[in-house]
């Protein structure tokens, strides 16, 4: 070992002075979000800027050499101003965000019982409970999605259970309706609300809301109060957890929603492959993204922001 | 800080505020307090003192209606609250981590209590204004809980707990997150707002000293019990066990059989230092009975002449010697090899030390300083 010191001194010193830049490390999670994201939201706006044309790929290319001179740029717009155009495209992205915004405060109203409960219980149990929530994600999506279809159809599970009790006298038209889908979209994505909320729970000082009692606090307004405003890390999270991968939901709509109702998911979906109009399924995408996605980033960063004022 | 004050516990006429009795309860099968009783007179600055474990914070918690007693009941003011709910008891209580709500600022915070009551707004803001200017706060009134120090937090917490009027306040360790300067000055305050509202206090320590400073009567707890209840004066000079005796301050024990008891003395013989033993006055203990006999460090004299008496008087090497500043503690060790402390007071500045290390000395008081301990 000791043969060769001047390189194993040499080495040392070459490691000791990599040791001070442990910023290096974020050059993974950025390359990573360069090539599987920048990247392709790039090559998508590109696309959203083409006219679609007849061929493969079938669509018009943006940059073109004339004469080996010229660089012609062409950008289509009419993608977007169809968009703004058709009353029915704003209206079905209206109904999205609707529908996984309700999907969403329905799952956060299940969500908090859940996520206390876990909170409460015996440290054993509590690894079990938190175990089986997180159980379903080892079954494939499609298939919980579609034992729904068993449980929600004329002859299925729900529809017996109250002709049975005698609630009802004949079946509901329950599956293929905006209902089934938001029952879809709730299971689904009740996981990512309660595991934040359980976390936020968790973290917070038991001793705050045993002082609230003390003060005359009723429990339920305690919860109000003091509860709900110190777990809002938590429900934010859980918020954008499942209401953005909601808003863009394909598969609960195409299996529970039936013909009449229409997700940006499933128009998207029928642009790109039944119309094999590409620029102008891209151009929803980017849409949602600059709709959707930019105003909820930037209230995440301005609560974020009124947090570290307050700490 | 010892003041005259009314001893209602003297009195027969006086009825007390709170009651507790017979309180137990258990954790599974670990007895965290065991048939308890208590009786705190209005008023009253009363301190549970007992190192972790013994049941004080518990008990302090049934109290505020955070746990529920598996037996026994609590009475304040002649009315059974053993079943009530902490939102509806006249009590508050002041939590050792302060829980101060960290969304709402200071003013919000104390008005938090006065806001589940049936008051007006300008009830609310004077009530809240009032405490706050009682705490010497109402500067810092806008600013949030993480801007202000702990001192500042303390002083928010008791400011919301007063501004409820309750009839009783709990205090779970107070100055715990305090540092050791501002804790006696917090001490002072401390009592000085509570003689100013006249609420009565309880409150939990595992600190002697605190406890003994601030409070009229105090409880010793151990092992989910209350070994004995007095004013400060009364535990430390009169503790009525071996337990009580070495918990508050320092005290030697010397183990002994009694022999005889006259009219103003009784005499224990300690075979372990050859030693005979006065303790006046005279103790109802049988002749023959095992007991010990407790000195406390200050109250023995130390000679390197031999004392012209025959009781009460040993003879040691000194071992070590803890300069503390006012007093220093000397460490004597006897034949038998105990050790006893004597404190002796550093009258002179510089002053070489009369005894020094290695030095044999002649210990020496009087029958009414020692204590007679049965348990």
């Amino acid at each position: 070992m000791n043969k060769n010191p001047a390189r194993l001194i040499r080495l040392k010193a070459w490691l000791s002075a990599l040791k001070p830049n442990e910023k290096y490390v974020l050059i993974l999670p950025y390359i990573w979000c360069v090539l599987f994201l920048l990247i392709p939201f790039l090559i998508l706006l590109k696309i959203s800027l083409s006219d679609y044309i007849f061929g493969t790929p079938p669509f018009s290319p943006i940059f073109e050499w004339i004469d080996q001179r010229h660089l012609r740029i062409q950008l289509f717009f009419s993608n977007y101003t169809f968009f703004f155009k058709d009353y029915l495209y704003m209206r079905v992205y209206i109904e999205s965000i609707l529908m996984a915004l309700f999907s969403t405060c329905v799952a956060t109203i299940i969500s908090y019982p859940f996520a206390y409960a876990i909170h409460k219980s015996q440290p054993a149990i509590k690894t079990v409970l938190i175990l089986l929530i997180i159980l379903p994600f080892y079954t494939s999506f499609l298939l919980r999605v579609y034992a729904w279809v068993g449980l929600l159809s004329a002859q299925g599970g729900i529809n017996a259970l109250l002709l049975w009790v005698g609630i009802i006298d004949e079946p509901l038209k329950l599956l293929y309706t905006k209902f089934a889908v938001v029952i879809g979209i709730v299971y689904c994505y009740l996981p990512f609300m309660i595991l934040p909320l359980y976390v936020s729970l968790d973290r917070m000082d038991r001793e705050c809301l045993e002082a609230a009692y003390d003060l005359g606090c009723h429990p339920i307004k305690a919860f109000f109060t003091i509860t709900v405003p110190l777990t809002k890390n938590g429900l934010f999270a859980g918020f954008i957890l499942m209401f953005i991968p909601a808003i863009g939901e394909f598969v609960i709509p195409e299996i529970l929603g039936g013909a009449n109702t229409l997700m940006i998911g499933r128009i998207v979906w029928n642009e790109f492959f039944n119309n094999r109009d590409w620029p102008f399924a891209a151009s929803i995408a980017i849409l949602m993204f600059f709709f959707v996605v930019i105003p909820l980033k930037y209230l995440q960063k301005s609560t974020a922001k009124k947090e570290e004022v307050d700490e | 800080m010892e003041k005259d004050r009314i001893e209602p516990w003297h009195s027969f006429d006086e009825v007390p505020q709170i009651q507790i009795e017979g309180i137990s309860k258990r954790y599974g099968n670990f007895p965290a307090l065991r048939k308890l009783n208590l009786e705190i007179y209005k008023g009253e600055f009363f301190s549970l003192l007992g190192s972790s474990g013994c049941g004080k914070t518990t008990l302090l918690r049934i109290l505020g209606g955070f746990e529920t007693p598996s037996q026994g009941r609590i009475l304040i003011d002649g009315i059974d609250i053993t079943k009530l709910p902490p939102y509806k008891r006249p009590i508050n209580m002041m939590f050792q981590s302060y829980a101060l709500f960290p969304h709402m600022t200071v003013e919000e915070n104390v008005a938090f209590g006065l806001k589940q009551e049936s008051l007006t707004k300008k009830e609310i803001i004077n009530r809240a204004d009032h405490y706050l200017e009682l705490v010497d706060m109402i500067d810092l009134r806008k600013r949030k809980p993480d801007q202000l120090s702990g001192g500042q937090r303390q002083r928010i917490a008791l400011a919301r707990c007063l501004a409820k009027q309750p009839r009783v306040l709990l205090l779970d360790e107070p100055m715990a997150a305090l540092d050791k300067r501002l804790r006696e000055k917090t001490q002072f305050h401390l009592v000085n707002i509570q003689e100013k509202v006249g609420i009565t206090f309880i409150m939990v320590t595992h600190d002697q000293e605190e406890a003994m400073t601030m409070s009229t009567r105090l409880g010793i707890m151990r092992g989910g019990q209350i070994l004995q209840v007095g004013t400060p004066k009364e535990i430390y000079e009169y503790p009525n066990s071996q337990y009580v005796a070495t918990f508050i301050g320092n005290a030697n024990v010397l183990d002994g059989v009694v022999i005889e008891t006259h009219q103003n003395h009784s005499v224990i013989r300690n075979d372990e230092n050859d030693c005979m033993v006065y303790v006046s006055p005279a103790s109802n203990a049988a002749v023959d009975a095992l007991v010990h006999v407790s000195v406390r460090p200050e109250k023995i004299l130390i000679s390197k002449e031999p004392f012209d008496v025959e009781y009460n008087t040993l003879t040691g090497v000194v071992d070590e010697i803890a300069y503390w500043g006012d007093v220093s503690m000397y460490h004597i060790q006897l034949a038998s090899k105990q050790i006893i402390q004597v404190m002796v007071p550093n009258l002179l500045r510089g002053a070489d030390r009369p005894i020094t290390w290695n030095d044999k000395v002649y210990l020496h008081w009087k029958p009414q300083n020692g204590v007679l301990l049965v348990s």
